[in-house]
């Protein structure tokens, strides 16, 4: 049971949590090339090693950032998203 | 010196003292170039090799493996065989896939044992058994071997299944393919590793690419821990790490790396003659002719490379074992593991050209690697050989995510990714 | 007789409970306290098993947790489990073991002749042959001989296995005397600390090596330190294995109980660990080293001092260590007459009392036939002998150092693999970190501890660290055993290298060495070993398989736990069950939920209700519990614009007090939900959505409302489960509702179709809106969870002088499916754009950004032979069609598919099969008639409009 940091409930199960997507993936409104749009919609980084992920805790709803590392599973951090919306 | 697999070699070699064997593969010393290098030692890559050499003639190649031989998923999976997809063209490209696997032990000298001991998926409700005659149908318009299956059909293939009345997964029914089964995962990396080797394929093992070698716009070769290596055509087939090769190439997929745990309990005598997966929990079992039983379920819900996973997944697999088999609660487990897949948006491969000239793509294939194997292999060695895609191939090119035109088989892989 | 029970002594039996069980059927004698191993042993049965492949007779080798030869099947007083260790099993009366893999059993397995066939049949044989003609013709037998124990198909559970989770400061792996100094050290230090060792006693090693620990003997304080731990509050559990070390060190431990109970798995979040698993006695390599009577040295100690079991009467004890001379010594003073044969020829200790020591001699092959009678030394000279206890050395228990991600580092003077670099929050003491004496132990104990001195002190007999290697040698004549359970010889690995298979991972994949129910505990080092020789490499270069938990075998029942029937997967319950089921409802799963299917009267079939049901709902009025749909709240300045973006249809011109009809699309423009919004006044709207996607729909919206929005401008509430939603339908809907006297104006004008109005019943508010899933006139009305009940009888008595129905899902889905009205995820998929069910407007039309809006403008999304939505009609008097058959298509000689049956009922309404489907172009084959096929029969219907009843909507305000 891996445990993660939630920035407003501090550590919890790994179940509390769910996968959200790498984080920086800015969605392009408007009407863009296909190649574009399948870019937000499907093209991923999936880094191995540090990455920067959008995850939710699910008990609380929040949104946040994780920065964890994709192979020894060890969690360096997380924030809340973006200043204007904390 | 014995180099043929049979019987006779047996009783020749036991009275020989085991003497005469041959390496089932060379360990050449990489040259500075080929016709096509493969990156990739699993299933797929050596299929690829293989294929190439078989098929193709083409002789003058390589298979670069990071570690040691089908080391990654290919050893690491619940050897399932099953082509019981939904579209037509899944079905083309599994279908051949079983097709190819029904015929493999012979093709190679080499026994992969498949056995063919059939695959139930179940129902659990009224609901599940519309959309299981959905796929039935779909599986019988498009050429390939099911039926639906009632309760007393699956009582029948699984006697042993929870069938109490409050059974938490109750058997409305099932799909049933009789020509689905199980197949012995090293063997058959082994197998076609041995026959690539034979037609004059190199295999270099413990060589890493870490990076490419592009000209002119084009991919010519790879550097590798092991010296540099050229070709004009290379191919990757290397699950879990798409992505870490991908990045090197210049280019993204549509892939996020997941563990997929497995695990075997102890051997025990037969019990269990089929492969029964259920969608309740998301667990499917079949027993090994070792005597264990290899449970699958679904993937631990976070990215990793770690090839491990964790126990909130393994107690969920098992406690829905338990629910579907209540006799297997005097099991042990004896050994658990994990592999990396490459999970898809719409669960389906992709295989043709990269975004890079010269370097063509066999990856994605998420939780269903193993059961394609000779598929991959047939149609990556069609794409290094002529340039093009075989007609089976063309859906699944990478383009479909612009064009949108998906090929969304989360209801086939059975496990909802 | 060679092995016997001696008069006295046995530290861990009661001699004043002795117990008889049987083996194979014959009747052992024993007393409490021996294990299945001690008494079997005691009583001098030689022939426990039979070897996997070749049905070799096999022997007790161990007195442990390694134990590869000595499994059987109990059965009798205690649980039936397959695969049994007897070497920890304790012996209980009336117990009845088997042995595994032996027919009729071990004694006398009728399979023993293939051993004579071992030559046809090395490591991975059945790789070379059983292709021709088919696999499948020798694949049965082949599964017969293989597997251990069976499985009793009739067996039932004891009962759920118990799971706890538990903090702690230290865990100590190992109640050794490294384990027990260092978890003394934590505890003095102030630590909450948990002990655990997986042996009936603790004390480990000391349980049966000589040991003076300041001053007093090791038991004492071994039993003094327990109570010193217990006393302090700290949990110390016998027993309990630590099966595995996962991720953020969260360590799996397996404890198993001895009064008929499932084991008990526990969860342990500590803040450090400190292993203290000690290490596991090799086997010396030499020619048919696998016969019965040839065990551990340290195995041969343990049952002489714990269970007063002497092994044999002429002894040999063959060594490369200094470990076996304190066995030598007390198999001597036991009375045994006792050979030390050690391959070292200078270092060694001295000859121990009574025993004759020969230097730098090696037994190169054993003699017997089924137990062993005597062995060959390399200078030629023969010995004789009724039992060899041999030491090839000690392989540290590194597993769960090395799952918990810790590297290791091979010392060559140890012939050992040592945790290598720390690992941070893991520190490993006593043997485990290549501790030899109990000084070492002690000191090393310290050190994980954090202790600054080392206590308490050895004060006895020290053994030290020597050792020569003893590995199998490349052509080594002989049978020579490296893996017991699973039939492994030195020329198996041989025959590995020969063929290439010469990295470990393939070498244990070829010869399946380490891959039996032991992991390879006693054989792992060997083979590698081996193989290093073969291939020359150093044995760091050819190095280890990955370990992975779990360290032995566990239940699978451990890790189901609780988790089983209603509590897996449980379902959720509408707040009226007890009512509905009193009104003689048949319930059934949908989307999650258990809910009525339909109500009945006794004697009458289900397909007969749901049919009256849907008749008279027409006909009448409908009474439905419809308390499952959504009802998310979106409140704020913003929400206007959030909903515009959430949904496919432009929202925001919907006026206070209305209700729209749209869909919200997933990114990539497939329809996610369908469903109403109601908007209640300018910042707050209600999103209802089906009943099984109201957690996603309301994690979507969450994401996206955090994803662009600020957290002052829209706030999303689930209000779901405080909302009961009772719907009233049909011709007489509006006389009902006017009867529950809710103070809502129900003229037309006032509240139209696809409006809302709050009032009251009996003080509690109500909203009540005008929407309909029937197709006929139609209030849905919400009231809070907990008051719902009244309003339920209310209605229901309101609705006896109306002749109402209750109907059930059954019926409802026939209603909205003579509306063409879809089911997401039934009659759309994965694929289905709101353009498939004729929605294109907003696609066209709209110009401000929403969810999915690119994806509507993909080549896919543009192109034709895209499934639409249809109603598929057929002559009065059909069947309806199967549920998933398929439209086909004819094409040159091939049949394709060009789309499916999503729905499809008899309806009451109209007298005849109605059905919706997905076909290609669809919408624009109004009047064809296609062919479908199912289950390989073929049926033909018309493509029409998907709305079969009442097509001008009239009813909506009848």
């Amino acid at each position: 049971m891996q445990l993660f940091n939630c920035p407003f409930c501090g550590p919890r199960d790994e179940t509390e949590f769910h996968f959200g997507g790498e984080a920086g993936n800015l969605r392009p409104d408007g009407d863009v090339p296909a190649e574009r749009w399948a870019d937000y919609l499907y093209m991923r980084h999936n880094p191995k090693g540090p990455v920067r992920e959008v995850w939710v805790h699910g008990n609380c709803g929040e949104f946040f950032v994780m920065e964890r590392d994709s192979v020894s599973h060890t969690v360096s951090g997380s924030t809340t998203l973006g200043g204007e919306h904390a | 010196m014995t180099s043929r697999y049979s019987a006779f070699s047996l009783f020749k070699e036991g009275l020989a003292g085991q003497k005469g064997w041959v390496p089932a593969w060379r360990s050449p010393e990489p040259k500075g170039s080929y016709d096509a290098i493969i990156i990739g030692g699993g299933g797929h890559g050596l299929a690829t090799a293989y294929y190439l050499a078989r098929t193709h003639g083409i002789t003058n190649v390589a298979v670069l493996e990071k570690g040691w031989i089908g080391g990654g998923n290919t050893g690491r999976n619940t050897t399932v065989v099953r082509s019981n997809y939904y579209y037509p063209e899944s079905v083309a490209l599994y279908g051949l896939a079983h097709k190819l696997y029904e015929g493999l032990s012979k093709e190679l000298n080499y026994n992969v044992m498949l056995s063919q001991r059939g695959m139930v998926t179940l129902c659990h409700s009224m609901n599940e058994l519309e959309i299981a005659a959905r796929t039935v149908n779909a599986m019988q318009i498009n050429g390939t071997d099911a039926e639906l299956y009632t309760p007393e059909d699956v009582r029948r293939v699984a006697p042993i299944y929870n069938f109490e009345p409050d059974a938490r997964f109750p058997v409305f029914g099932g799909v049933w393919q009789g020509r689905a089964g199980t197949a012995r995962h090293d063997a058959v990396a082994w197998g076609y590793a041995r026959g690539a080797s034979r037609l004059g394929v190199d295999i270099i093992q413990n060589c890493e690419v870490t990076d490419f070698i592009v000209e002119g716009g084009r991919c010519r070769g790879v550097q590798t821990t092991r010296g540099t290596m050229r070709a004009e055509r290379i191919g990757m087939a290397v699950a879990g790490h798409s992505s870490v090769l991908s990045a090197k190439a210049g280019f993204r997929l549509p892939i996020n790396s997941y563990a997929l745990q497995a695990c075997v309990s102890e051997p025990v005598k037969p019990i269990l003659d089929t492969v029964v997966l259920s969608p309740g929990p998301g667990v499917y079992v079949s027993q090994s002719d070792k005597g264990e039983m290899v449970i699958g379920g679904a993937l631990d819900r976070i990215p990793s490379y770690g090839q491990r996973g964790n126990l909130p997944t393994l107690e969920g697999v098992i406690a829905g074992l338990l629910e579907m088999f209540p006799a297997f609660g005097q099991l042990k487990l004896m050994r658990q593991w994990a592999g990396i897949v490459d999970v898809v948006p719409d669960s389906s491969p992709i295989i043709g050209e990269s975004p890079l000239p010269g370097l063509f793509l066999n990856c994605g294939w998420g939780t269903g690697g193993f059961k394609a194997i000779p598929a991959g292999g047939t149609l990556l060695a069609h794409l290094l050989a002529t340039g093009r895609h075989h007609d089976i191939s063309r859906p699944f090119d990478l383009d479909r995510f612009v064009t949108g035109r998906l090929l969304d088989e989360a209801a086939g892989s059975g496990i909802a990714h | 007789m060679v092995a016997s029970r001696l008069s006295s002594g046995g530290s861990a039996i009661d001699r004043s409970h002795p117990i008889s069980f049987s083996f194979d059927g014959r009747t052992v004698q024993g007393f409490e306290g021996d294990t299945i191993a001690s008494a079997l042993l005691a009583a001098d049965v030689a022939v426990v098993g039979r070897s996997f492949k070749y049905h070799r007779p096999r022997g007790i080798w161990g007195a442990g947790v390694e134990e590869p030869n000595a499994l059987v099947d109990v059965s009798g007083s205690v649980r039936a489990t397959p695969n049994t260790r007897a070497t920890t099993e304790p012996a209980r009366e009336g117990l009845a073991a088997r042995s595994v893999n032996a027919t009729p059993d071990a004694a006398a397995d009728r399979n023993a002749f293939i051993d004579r066939f071992s030559r046809f049949i090395p490591a991975a044989f059945y790789y070379k042959t059983f292709m021709w003609p088919d696999w499948h013709l020798f694949e049965p037998r082949i599964r017969a001989m293989a597997g251990l124990g069976a499985v009793d198909a009739s067996w039932t559970s004891p009962g759920a296995a118990d799971q706890v989770n538990r903090h702690c400061d230290v865990l100590v792996v190992g109640a050794g005397p490294a384990g027990l100094a260092a978890a003394r050290h934590a505890a003095q230090a102030g630590k909450k600390v948990m002990l655990v060792d997986d042996q009936i006693n603790p004390g480990g090693s000391l349980q049966h090596r000589v040991g003076e620990i300041d001053g007093r003997p090791a038991a004492e304080w071994v039993a003094a330190t327990v109570a010193e731990l217990k006393a302090g509050g700290h949990l110390v559990l016998t027993s309990t294995t630590a099966f595995g070390i996962y991720d953020h060190h969260l360590v799996g431990l397996n404890q198993r109980h001895h009064d008929g109970r499932p084991d008990t798995l526990w969860r342990v979040r500590p803040r450090h660990i400190v292993l203290a698993t000690g290490a596991i006695e090799r086997p010396l390599p030499f020619a048919n080293n696998d016969l019965p009577g040839i065990m551990s040295a340290d195995a041969a100690l343990s049952y002489l001092r714990r269970h007063a079991v002497l092994v044999g009467r002429r002894i040999i004890v063959a060594t490369n260590n200094d470990s076996a001379y304190e066995v030598a010594w007390a198999l001597a003073a036991a009375g045994a007459e006792v050979t030390l044969v050690d391959i070292r020829k200078d270092g060694q200790p001295a000859a121990p009392a009574g025993v004759k020591l020969l230097s730098g001699r090696s037994v190169v092959a054993a003699r017997g036939k089924m137990r062993v009678e005597g062995v060959l030394l390399d200078d030629g000279t023969t010995l004789g002998a009724d039992c060899v206890a041999i030491s090839g050395g000690w392989t540290p228990s590194v597993h769960l150092f090395c799952q918990g991600r810790g590297r290791l580092a091979w010392h060559e003077a140890r012939a050992a693999f040592l945790p290598g670099d720390p690992v941070e929050g893991i520190a490993v003491a006593g043997a485990l970190a290549g501790a030899v004496s109990l000084s070492d132990v002690f000191d090393s104990a310290a050190k994980a501890a954090g202790a600054d001195q080392a206590a308490p002190h050895s004060s006895g007999f020290e053994a030290t660290g020597g050792i020569q290697p003893a590995w199998p040698m490349p052509g080594q004549k002989g049978r020579v055993w490296i893996d017991y359970q699973n039939d492994v010889t030195a020329k198996d690995v041989e025959l590995a290298a020969r063929e290439n298979f010469i990295s470990v991972e393939h070498l244990k994949r070829y010869t399946t060495l380490g891959m039996a129910t032991d992991q390879g505990k006693t054989s792992n080092l060997a083979g590698l070993a081996l193989m290093a020789g073969i291939t020359g490499r150093s044995v760091p270069e050819v190095g280890t398989t990955t370990y992975r938990p779990p360290f032995t075998p566990v239940p699978l029942a451990s890790f189901a736990g609780l988790t089983g029937g209603e509590l897996m997967s449980p379902v959720r319950r509408l707040p009226l069950e007890n009512i509905h089921r009193s009104m003689g409802a048949t319930f059934q799963e949908y989307g999650g939920w258990l809910r009525p299917a339909h109500y009945g009267a006794k004697g009458v079939a289900a397909e007969q209700a749901i049919q009256d049901e849907a008749l008279r709902a027409r006909r009448s009025v409908a009474l439905f519990d419809g308390s499952t749909l959504g009802k998310i709240e979106v409140i704020g300045p913003q929400a206007a614009e959030f909903v515009d973006f959430i949904y496919y249809n432009t929202m925001s011109t919907l006026k206070p007090g209305r209700c729209r009809y749209g869909f919200m699309l997933s990114e990539n423009g497939v329809v996610f939900d369908d469903g109403i919004l109601v908007r209640l006044d300018e910042h707050r709207f209600i999103v209802s959505c089906s009943s099984s996607h109201v957690a996603s729909v309301h994690a979507r919206l969450e994401e996206w409302r955090q994803d662009r929005f600020g957290r002052d401008a829209v706030y999303i509430h689930n209000a779901t489960s405080d909302w009961a939603t009772l719907t009233v339908s049909g011709p007489r809907a509006k006389t009902l509702v006017t009867a529950l006297d809710l103070g809502v104006d129900l003229d037309d004008a006032a509240l139209p179709h696809m409006a809302i109005a709050e009032g009251r019943f009996e003080g509690e508010v109500v909203r009540v809106a005008r929407v309909s899933f029937t197709g006929d006139r139609s209030y849905e009305i919400s009231i809070r969870a907990d008051r719902s009940e009244a309003l339920w009888t209310r209605m229901q008595q309101a609705g006896k002088a109306l002749d109402a129905v209750t109907i059930g899902l059954e019926a409802l889905m026939i209603l909205r499916a003579e509306k063409g009205y879809i089911v997401i995820g039934k009659d759309t998929d994965g694929t289905t754009m709101p353009h498939d069910l004729g929605v294109d407007g907003p696609r066209q039309k709209r110009r401000n950004e929403f969810v999915g809006r690119r994806s509507l403008f993909t080549e896919v999304a543009t192109q034709g032979r895209r499934q639409q939505l249809v109603g598929l009609a057929m002559a009065d008097g059909e069947q309806p069609l199967p549920t998933g058959a398929h439209g086909i298509v004819r094409e040159g000689g091939k049949v394709r598919s060009q789309g499916f049956v999503t729905s499809s009922y008899f309806s009451p309404a109209l007298g005849r099969a109605i059905a919706l489907a997905l076909i290609e172009d669809g919408s624009t084959r109004h009047g064809e008639t296609i062919e479908l096929q199912h289950l390989g029969m073929l049926r033909r219907a018309t493509i029409a409009a998907p709305c079969a009843f009442d097509p001008s909507g009239d009813r909506l305000n009848a």
